[in-house]
């Protein structure tokens, strides 16, 4: 009998688990999913839980309801990985399994501690993260009797998971604010280490244009070098300093330290991987999923859906000693919310950044690309249904994981 | 411009198109256009971006930077000012850092 042993069981290691369930002969293999934690959280619902348009526990299962009946699934850290002898030692118990193919899907996390101040005295007081669970539930109990103030959103150093969640949240919380009729006492600033609001021209140029329209300021080239939690102030390295009455952080992103311990990460932990196989850049029956990797991709779930597809096709081939395809294109697809009941979505790969046009059909989309509409709100919301029932399932979804352009306008 | 500077080729956005061209004189040079006069301590984090594009093909990100050489971040941003990652990949003459997305 062999072992198939996948690393994580967030979004992509489920994901994974099943369809590697369904693909692997059960006479032959043995597959375990380990995960330190019991729940499973549906992560772009962190986003709506502060203004409280989700209530926490719409956004909670348990992980076991998704773990294929054929599957083991191992409550426990992680102590070490050790490729080179095909070895993982468990926390628990010290139990140490041998494998013979290993998937890492270990995520990334937010890491506060790496920026000076910021995990200090003002944590989780009148400084929040959203990343987490606990982070969002706080900050909606904050913003509950919130009565004005300057509101800065600080992005402290990329690469970060979903990369556009930051701008979502500043045009979120602009809607609330309007909703609850202060948004005139307060004032919304987004500082960002990049030169505008986003990474790619087109979009960037478009996103920006948002943050302008709705009234946030924005301070690009902010490099934040810490925080005074005393005086709520944060420093750029370049001595610019900015107030705060409430600072919404999205702290440095790192991956899990057991790929650190392990030897098997870059300096932020991720995992080098080759960005069209998924196969990791060093051991040949090693692979990476989603957030854990470093490929040049976005940190989100929809991308961990698109990877599966060449990985599950990858792992079969390697398996029975074929070459690899180097089939996945970096394709990322997201709905951006704009408050309001509209949103945003963009869909664009490793070589054509966001363009403008319809999807996944050209002109009756029925969504549009790079523009707001009430059906993009729609997309969004209609994803948490399928997030549940189809995507972590592992099971087919109606759109293509390689980019296409039909629809897209140069 | 000088003559240096004219007879390679930069992108649009003034990074070097073939790194295998930089010379240490055209860092001098490229610094310069920037408003860069180069000190050993440049040199320290020129070297080393030099040395991990040799090895993995790509400019280094500060993080890396700060991490394997002995010049911590408020040094590299006295150095490189505004946006050190991109300007000390500028004039060890590689491509744009490609870092985040």
């Amino acid at each position: 009998m062999k072992t198939f042993l996948v690393l994580g069981a967030g979004t992509g290691g489920t994901m994974m688990a099943n369809k590697l369930a369904k693909r692997l002969d059960p006479q032959e293999w043995k597959i375990i999913l380990v995960d330190k934690d019991e729940t499973h959280y549906y992560q772009p619902g962190f986003l709506f839980i502060p203004f409280g348009f989700y209530k926490p526990e719409d956004v909670v299962k348990t992980k076991k309801a998704f773990v294929p009946s054929n599957a083991e699934f191992i409550l426990s850290d992680i102590e070490l990985i050790e490729p080179d002898a095909n070895k993982v030692t468990l926390t628990s118990a010290k139990r140490v399994i041998q494998y013979d193919q290993l998937l890492v899907a270990t995520g990334t996390d937010i890491r506060p501690g790496e920026i000076e101040g910021l995990a200090g005295a003002g944590w989780h007081q009148n400084i929040f993260d959203f990343y987490t669970y606990a982070g969002s539930v706080a900050l909606s109990k904050f913003l509950s009797t919130f009565r004005g103030g300057r509101v800065v959103i600080n992005v402290a150093e990329m690469p970060i998971k979903c990369p556009v969640a930051p701008l979502e949240f500043s045009f979120l919380a602009d809607y609330y604010f309007q909703q609850r009729g202060i948004r005139n006492k307060v004032e919304l600033i987004y500082t960002t280490p990049l030169s505008g609001a986003f990474t790619k021209p087109k979009a960037s140029e478009m996103l920006g244009g948002l943050l302008e329209k709705k009234g946030i300021h924005i301070e690009p080239d902010f490099a934040i070098s810490d925080v005074d939690a005393g005086k709520n102030v944060i420093y750029s390295y370049d001595g610019r300093e900015i107030s705060y009455d409430l600072l919404v952080s999205i702290p440095t992103n790192m991956g899990a330290d057991v790929i650190g311990r392990s030897g098997m990460g870059d300096d932020l932990n991720f995992v080098p991987t080759n960005k069209y196989t998924l196969q990791s850049q060093k051991w040949p029956n090693v692979w990476v999923i989603g957030d854990a990797s470093n490929v040049p991709a976005s940190k989100a779930g929809a991308v961990a859906h698109f990877e599966s597809d060449t990985l599950i096709e990858n792992i079969e081939r390697s398996i029975h000693g074929q070459a690899l395809q180097e089939t996945f294109d970096g394709h990322v697809n997201c709905y951006i919310e704009t408050g309001f009941g509209k949103g945003l979505l963009i869909d664009f790969n490793y070589e054509t950044e966001p363009l403008p046009g319809t999807y996944p059909l050209p002109v009756v989309g029925p969504f549009s690309l790079l523009k707001e509409s009430t059906v993009n709100h729609w997309g969004k919301l209609a994803f948490k249904w399928i997030y549940w029932n189809i995507l972590v399932k592992g099971l087919p979804m109606p759109v293509p994981s390689r980019m296409s352009m039909v629809g897209k306008r140069a | 411009m000088s003559k240096l500077l004219d007879s390679v080729k930069f992108d649009a956005d003034g990074y070097l198109d073939d790194p295998n061209q930089w010379t240490e004189e055209l860092a001098k040079e490229i610094a310069a256009r920037e408003g860069i006069t180069l000190s050993d301590r440049h040199w320290v984090v020129i070297n080393y971006a030099r040395n991990e594009w040799k090895t993995k093909g790509e400019a280094p990100t500060l993080r890396n930077i700060t991490k394997n050489t002995d010049v911590d971040t408020k040094e590299l941003y006295g150095l490189f000012p505004g946006g050190p990652g991109k300007l000390a990949a500028k004039v060890a003459g590689l491509h744009k850092p490609t870092g985040c997305i």
